[in-house]
C-alpha cells in the first residue's frame, strides 16, 4: 500500500509493515521534550502514574525558554521545578540559561534531532523538526508525562496535503513569506489533523527557510510539516555533530487529500494582518495603507536563526529606527548570539537604535521583554497574532519576515525591504 | 454520563490564548487559571458561568498553543462539556486526556446560542437542545478513545497498563 513519507516513519516507529489513514497506533519515540511552562505540568501528572523512572534519561530534553530569565516569581518558580526533576531523574539533556535557547532553535543546532525520527514535545511548534526530515509533532503536558514513563505515544495516523515547490526565490522572499502565503491559502484549519507534506524544488529552500516553513506548519491547523531529506538535510545535520539517521521518503504514488502549488517565481512578500495567520497581504497591498507601528519583534522560534539576524542587519546597516519604533532583536540560542557578535551584527543592531535580548520566547507570547500596549500596533517574526497575544487586548500583531520587521523599524510603517535599500 | 447546563457561546477558531492568556502560564492552578478564563474575549464569563454548564464554538475550537492550561482553566470554570463543530487537534488530545468531555457536533453547535440550556448524553452522543426542543447526535468517539475516557484521564490508563504490563 502507497504511503506518504509521515505515513512511513509512523508505520517504522508502530512496528507495522504500513499504516492507513485514520489508523490508530501507538508509536515508539526518539526523543520526548517540554519547557518551562508545560513540563511542570508533566511532571506532576508523571509522579500520578507510580513510575520509578523515565524510560531513557538520554531521549528526554528539558529546556527553559519561555519566561527564561525568568521574569517573576511564580516563573522562577516553575523553572525551578523542572530543573529539580531533571536533576532527579538523571535527565541527560537538561540546559541551563546561558547554555540554552529557544528549544525549536535549540534541539537542531545541538544535533539531537535526527532524519526518520518521531519526536513529540509539549510545545505546539514541535512541527519545527519536520524540516530534517523527522516526524515531529506537538503534544500536551499529558501526553508528555505519559510518554516520559513509557516511551510511546498513541496516533491517529494523517492524511496529508502535498506542496510543491516551483521554481527560485525572487529577491528578500524568505520561508516566513512562503509559510503566511501558504497559511493564507490553505487558511488556520485547512491543514487540520493533516500532514503538509513538503516537495518540488526544495533545493531553492535553505535550512532555516525549511525550519521557518515547518515551524508554521501549525497555524493551518497541521499535524506536522515535513521536508524530504536532501544533500542540505545531510550537510546540516552533520555540521551540527547530529546522527544522520535513516531517510524516509513518500511513495511515488501516495495518495494526498489536496495538492498546492507555491509559485516562488511569482510568489509575493507576504505579511499577516490581525488576528489570524490567515490574514494575508502582499507587501505591495500592505505599503499603500502606510499603517504606522510602535515596536518591531525580531526573532522567536520561527525567525531567531542566523540567517534571520543576517537578514535584519542587512536592511538595518547604516539606518537608524524610526524616533517613534522599539526595535527588539532576539537571536534565538547562545551560539546564534555569539555568532551575532563574531560577524559584527551586534554593531549593526546597536547603531541603528536596536535593543538585543538574550535568547527568549519572552514578547511572542505577551509574557516579557517586549509587552504591548493598549492601543500599539507591532510588526513581528513570530507566528502568532491572536488578540492579546502579545500584550493588551487592545494591541494590533503583524506577522512578517525579519526583512519587512527591519525595514518597518527603519521607517516607522509597514514597508518591504526596497524602501530602505 | 449526563451534562446539564446553560451555554456559552463562542465563534470560529477560538485560540487556546483567547481560553487562557499566555501571561497567565507561571501558574498551573486550576483556581488560578479558573479566575482568567476566557477574559481577553469574554470579562463577564468568569461572572456569569456555574458549574455545569456548557461551552460552545464553531470551527477548530482550541487552535494554537499546546497548553494544556486550556483545557484546565475551562474544567476549573465548571464546564462540564464543550461541543464545537470541530476541534483543534493538540486541544481535543489534551482534553480527552485531562478528562474535559469535548463532543463533536456541527448542527448542534451551530443551533446553540447564548443562555440555551443543552443536556448531552457523554455515553449515546445524544445532544438535547432543551430551549429550542431539539436534538442531535455527535460523532462518536474510537473504541481506543473511549478507553481512556473510561479510565478517567491518560495518566489513569497508562497507569492501569503499567501495572498490568
Amino acid at each position: 500500500m502507497a504511503m506518504t513519507m509521515t505515513q512511513k516513519i509512523l508505520a517504522v516507529k508502530a512496528g507495522k509493515d504500513a499504516v492507513a489513514e485514520g489508523e490508530l497506533i501507538e508509536c515508539g519515540l526518539d526523543l520526548v521534550f517540554g519547557n518551562e511552562i508545560t513540563a511542570p505540568v508533566a511532571i506532576d501528572e508523571f509522579y500520578k502514574m507510580g513510575v520509578k523512572g523515565v524510560f531513557d534519561q538520554s531521549k528526554i530534553a528539558l529546556m527553559p525558554d519561555h519566561f527564561t530569565p525568568n521574569k517573576d516569581i511564580a516563573a522562577a518558580g516553575l523553572a525551578k521545578k523542572m530543573k529539580e526533576f531533571a536533576r532527579e531523574m538523571g535527565i541527560v539533556h537538561y540546559f541551563e540559561v546561558g547554555r540554552v535557547g529557544i528549544e525549536h532553535a535549540f534541539l537542531p543546532e545541538k544535533g539531537l534531532i535526527r532524519p526518520g525520527d518521531a519526536i513529540i514535545g509539549a510545545d505546539s511548534h514541535t512541527c519545527t523538526h519536520g524540516a530534517l526530515g523527522a516526524f515531529a509533532t506537538g503534544v500536551g503536558s499529558t501526553d508528555m508525562a505519559a510518554a516520559m514513563a513509557t516511551g510511546k505515544a498513541w496516533f491517529k495516523v494523517p492524511e496529508a496535503i502535498k506542496v510543491v515547490i516551483k521554481g527560485e526565490k525572487r529577491p528578500h522572499v524568505s520561508g516566513k513569506d512562503i509559510i503566511l502565503h501558504l497559511i493564507g491559502r490553505l487558511g488556520v484549519d485547512g491543514a487540520r489533523y493533516r500532514s503538509l507534506e513538503f516537495t518540488g524544488n526544495i533545493g531553492a529552500l535553505t535550512m532555516d527557510d525549511r525550519f521557518t516553513i515547518s515551524n508554521m506548519a501549525i497555524e493551518a491547523g497541521a499535524k506536522n510539516g515535513i521536508f524530504p531529506v536532501d544533500a542540505a538535510t545531510i550537510a546540516y545535520v552533520k555540521a551540527h555533530g547530529g546522527d544522520v539517521g535513516v531517510t524516509y521518503a513518500a511513495d511515488p504514488d501516495a495518495v494526498y487529500t489536496e495538492e498546492v502549488v507555491i509559485d516562488l517565481d511569482t510568489m509575493p512578500i507576504t505579511v499577516a494582518f490581525p488576528h489570524l495567520p490567515e490574514n494575508a497581504h502582499s507587501i505591495e497591498d500592505t505599503e499603500k495603507m502606510e499603517i504606522r507601528i510602535d515596536q518591531v519583534v525580531i526573532g522567536s522560534c520561527t525567525n531567531g536563526r542566523i540567517s534571520d539576524m543576517r537578514a535584519a542587519a542587512e536592511i538595518l546597516k547604516g539606518h537608524r529606527v524610526a524616533e517613534h519604533v522599539r526595535c527588539i532583536i532576539i537571536p534565538a540560542t547562545q551560539e546564534i548570539w555569539k555568532q551575532c557578535v563574531n560577524d559584527g551584527l551586534m554593531n549593526i543592531f546597536v547603531d541603528a537604535g536596536a535593543a538585543v535580548s538574550t535568547p527568549t520566547c519572552g514578547p511572542c507570547l505577551g509574557g516579557h521583554m517586549g509587552v504591548l500596549a493598549e492601543g500599539e500596533k507591532c510588526v513581528s517574526t513570530t507566528n502568532r497574532n491572536f488578540v492579546g497575544r502579545m500584550g493588551h487586548v487592545g494591541s494590533e500583531v503583524y506577522l512578517a519576515s525579519p526583512a519587512v520587521a527591519a525595514a518597518s523599524a527603519v521607517k516607522g510603517f509597514i514597508c518591504g525591504p526596497t524602501s530602505v535599500l | 454520563m449526563i451534562c446539564n447546563g446553560f451555554v456559552h457561546k463562542y465563534g470560529d477558531h477560538i485560540d487556546t490564548d483567547a481560553i487562557i492568556p499566555a501571561r497567565m502560564l507561571n501558574s498551573f492552578d486550576p483556581g488560578f487559571l479558573a479566575a482568567h478564563c476566557m477574559e481577553d474575549i469574554d470579562d463577564a464569563f468568569t461572572g456569569r458561568v456555574k458549574p455545569g454548564d456548557i461551552m460552545v464554538g464553531g470551527l477548530n475550537f482550541g487552535c494554537g498553543s499546546s497548553r494544556e492550561h486550556a483545557p484546565i482553566a475551562l474544567k476549573a470554570s465548571g464546564i462540564s462539556c464543550v461541543i464545537a463543530e470541530n476541534f483543534a487537534r493538540i486541544f481535543f488530545r489534551n482534553a480527552i486526556n485531562i478528562g474535559l468531555p469535548v463532543m463533536e457536533c456541527p448542527d448542534a453547535a451551530k443551533d446553540a446560542e447564548m443562555g440555551d440550556r443543552i443536556e448531552a448524553d457523554l455515553d449515546t452522543g445524544v445532544i438535547k437542545n432543551l430551549t429550542k426542543g431539539k436534538s442531535y447526535t455527535a460523532v462518536p468517539f474510537p473504541a481506543f478513545m473511549q478507553e481512556i475516557i473510561a479510565a478517567g484521564g491518560l495518566v489513569a490508563h497508562t497507569k492501569a497498563k503499567i501495572k498490568s504490563e
